[in-house]
């Protein structure tokens, strides 16, 4: 199936700025989609708020727009009474990390098998530059005007630490990688998490004299590696990309069926 | 649950018509004084093929419901005043996507932690309110665990005939005393599913496009329509609109929906009301008090009566204008300070007979406590 045979296009033309990672980070997701086989009744996506959210509405699936933080747990309601569906939940970095840090780390713990995309540009784009969860110390941000001091934290980490038996990260640049380990993601059973670098020359790239989109985009290539690479033994500053967690667990709602067979033959 | 004739607390009422209803699954967080909804949901439904889920907080429990309510699902989740406030958000948003959810306040004293074990009426205007911005809600309370049965069934069935999140404002007297309870056999009250629509797959479907009556054949999520669900403003097809006509006919249906529907969804009982120089109005487990003064008093030959709401909100002005036309005294017996009251204000003319008998203390009401503040009220001192 063709790309756009899974765009809603009477809804374009989409939101996001010239340079957002966001259209690219799309266009892996749809040809991970399109490797799984998967129809597009069988697909739902979930999604809170922010600039990253706004993609399930050009998607030509179930697309469950919600609140700010939340789309995870809306999702659970969903899988727990469709368990046959397959629930892809894109969020941004503030909107998965900050607001709906809570729901991330329980999502993570409970192994329920649904796929979240954190599409991570360091900022609240949508409220127009604001420093996020993950901007970083010393970072520019309309709200950290003197360098923010917040730390920042490591997602794949704290996925893995949660419990999370799928997680991986790639970038808008690495586009074949990014298609391939979300494919793996959709098919892992289990809650998996695919952070990917994603730039925003609008607010991050412009606060922080990133350049042009261009730039951005070249310096993921640059500020990244695959995971166990001999250049990341030589340059410790360099973030690894590629699929770290891969285990199995009982999946939550095989786990509830088995429970709901246990009570009935108890009444 | 073998027999029908049982002795338990409201809270179990409560959940009893749930499963009567057909709820299908559950998502809560343990808090006094609802928990034992929790713990009863996580024994019953599991039995018959539904689910419970204990989620990280009440702002995931009312997000899940209404993420499974959109499958076709019936749905409900319970609470008290701290996790009600943290369910505002999700509620707004059942209420602009137009998710049918049930969700329980058995209310205890506030603000903040307030009196955690201790009863008080404090969260009607809350229910009527806490969501921002413009919109209708349904509320309904009882007194007794018989009606907490009947309002939690009415409770569904509004729910889904409106597609409306409804609100069951129950107290901590309620919740947790134990009484006689009947189940209704089946079929004895009639249940409301969910309307569908009739458009085929294949066919251009406006999940957000309304019938002349108001109500919304939509399509189960997940099902053979793929549409999209937000809480912004949307046009028919559920995609986000700024139009301004668009959101104009979005916020007034919404809001027409239910004021428009007044006496479909008001509940109520009325004790000697007729020829009430006294009339009181009341409901919950003040309602208890209230009705034992009024019959008492009657015994003693004073023209008394009540009042008792069931339905909250939407207000029933009407109703209550009516009843109290003749009345002399007009006193609201609640356990705030005079929530139900300022609407009985508003509905009511003359103003100046309309009084307040309450208690705040996290002390159930006493009918010693309303005789008292009656007397008052007549001038014949305490």
């Amino acid at each position: 199936m063709a790309v756009k045979d899974y765009l809603r296009e009477k809804f374009f033309p989409h939101i996001w700025c010239p340079g957002c990672g966001h259209g690219i980070t799309l266009n892996g997701l749809l040809r991970a989609i399109e490797s799984t086989g998967l129809k597009k009744n069988d697909i739902v996506m979930v999604s809170g708020i922010g600039c990253s959210s706004r993609i399930v509405g050009y998607l030509d699936f179930h697309t469950l727009h919600t609140i700010h933080g939340r789309a995870l747990a809306f999702a659970i309601g969903v899988k727990m009474s469709r368990p046959d569906l397959t629930l892809l939940v894109p969020m941004g970095d503030g909107d998965a990390l900050s607001i709906g840090g809570n729901h991330f780390i329980h999502a993570c713990r409970r192994n329920i098998d649904m796929t979240a995309i954190v599409m991570n540009n360091k900022v609240y784009g949508m409220t127009g530059g604001q420093y996020s969860p993950l901007s970083g110390y010393g970072t520019m941000a309309t709200t950290a005007p003197y360098s923010n001091i917040d730390q920042e934290f490591d997602v794949v980490s704290m996925a893995t630490a949660a419990g999370a038996t799928f997680v991986a990260r790639a970038t808008a640049y690495h586009v074949n990688q990014l298609a391939d380990v979300l494919q793996e993601a959709i098919q892992h059973k289990g809650f998996s998490v695919v952070e990917v670098m994603t730039p925003c020359p609008t607010y991050f790239g412009r606060k922080n004299k990133e350049g042009s989109a261009v730039d951005m985009i070249e310096k993921l290539k640059t500020i990244t590696t695959p995971i166990g690479s001999k250049a990341k033994q030589e340059n410790a500053s360099l973030i690894e990309r590629g699929i770290f967690v891969k285990k199995e667990m009982p999946e939550y709602c095989t786990e509830y069926q088995k429970l709901v067979e246990r009570a009935m033959k108890g009444s | 649950m073998a027999s029908r004739l049982t002795f338990v607390q409201g809270n179990e009422a409560c959940v009893r018509a749930a499963l009567y209803a057909g709820l299908d699954f559950f998502a809560g967080y343990p808090i006094t004084p609802s928990t034992e909804i929790a713990e009863l949901m996580s024994v019953h439904l599991p039995r018959k093929g539904g689910k419970f889920m204990q989620m990280e907080d009440e702002i995931a429990s009312i997000c899940a419901i209404i993420g499974a309510s959109l499958t076709g699902q019936k749905v409900m989740t319970a609470t008290s005043g701290p996790g009600f406030s943290l369910m505002q958000e999700g509620l707004g948003y059942a209420i602009m996507a137009e998710i049918p959810c049930v969700i329980v306040d058995v209310q205890r004293g506030g603000p903040s932690t307030g009196l955690p074990t201790k009863v008080s009426q404090g969260d009607v205007n809350q229910a009527r309110w806490g969501v921002h911005g413009d919109h209708a809600i349904i509320a309904l309370t009882a007194s007794n665990h018989q009606d907490v049965f009947a309002m939690t069934v009415d409770a569904f069935n509004f729910s889904e005939t409106y597609r409306t999140p409804v609100i069951l404002l129950f107290d901590e007297v309620v919740g947790h005393m134990r009484e006689r309870l009947e189940i209704p056999k089946s079929g004895e009250i009639p249940l409301v599913e969910r309307l569908k629509t009739s458009v085929r797959e294949g066919v251009d479907y406006h999940p957000y496009l309304p019938r002349e009556d108001g109500r919304l054949p939509m399509s189960d999520f997940g099902g053979v329509h793929r549409y999209n669900v937000t809480g912004l403003f949307h046009d028919m097809w559920g995609f986000p609109s700024e139009n301004p006509r668009e959101v104009h006919d979005l916020l007034r249906h919404l809001v027409d929906k239910i004021d428009s529907h007044v006496d479909e969804v008001t509940r109520y009982k009325e004790y000697y009301v007729d020829d009430a120089e006294m009339l009181l109005i009341s409901y919950g487990a003040s309602a208890r008090s209230a009705l034992h003064v009024v019959t008492d008093r009657r015994q003693h030959g004073e023209r008394i009566g009540l009042l008792e709401l069931q339905t909250l909100w939407p207000f029933p002005s009407a109703l209550v204008r009516e009843k109290t036309k003749n009345a002399r005294y007009v006193v609201v017996v609640e356990m705030n300070m005079g929530q139900v009251l300022q609407s009985v204000k508003l509905a009511v003319g003359n103003p100046e007979r309309i009084f307040l008998a309450n208690r705040v203390d996290g002390v159930l009401i006493t009918p010693a406590d309303i005789r008292n503040i009656l007397r008052l009220i007549q001038g014949k001192g305490v």
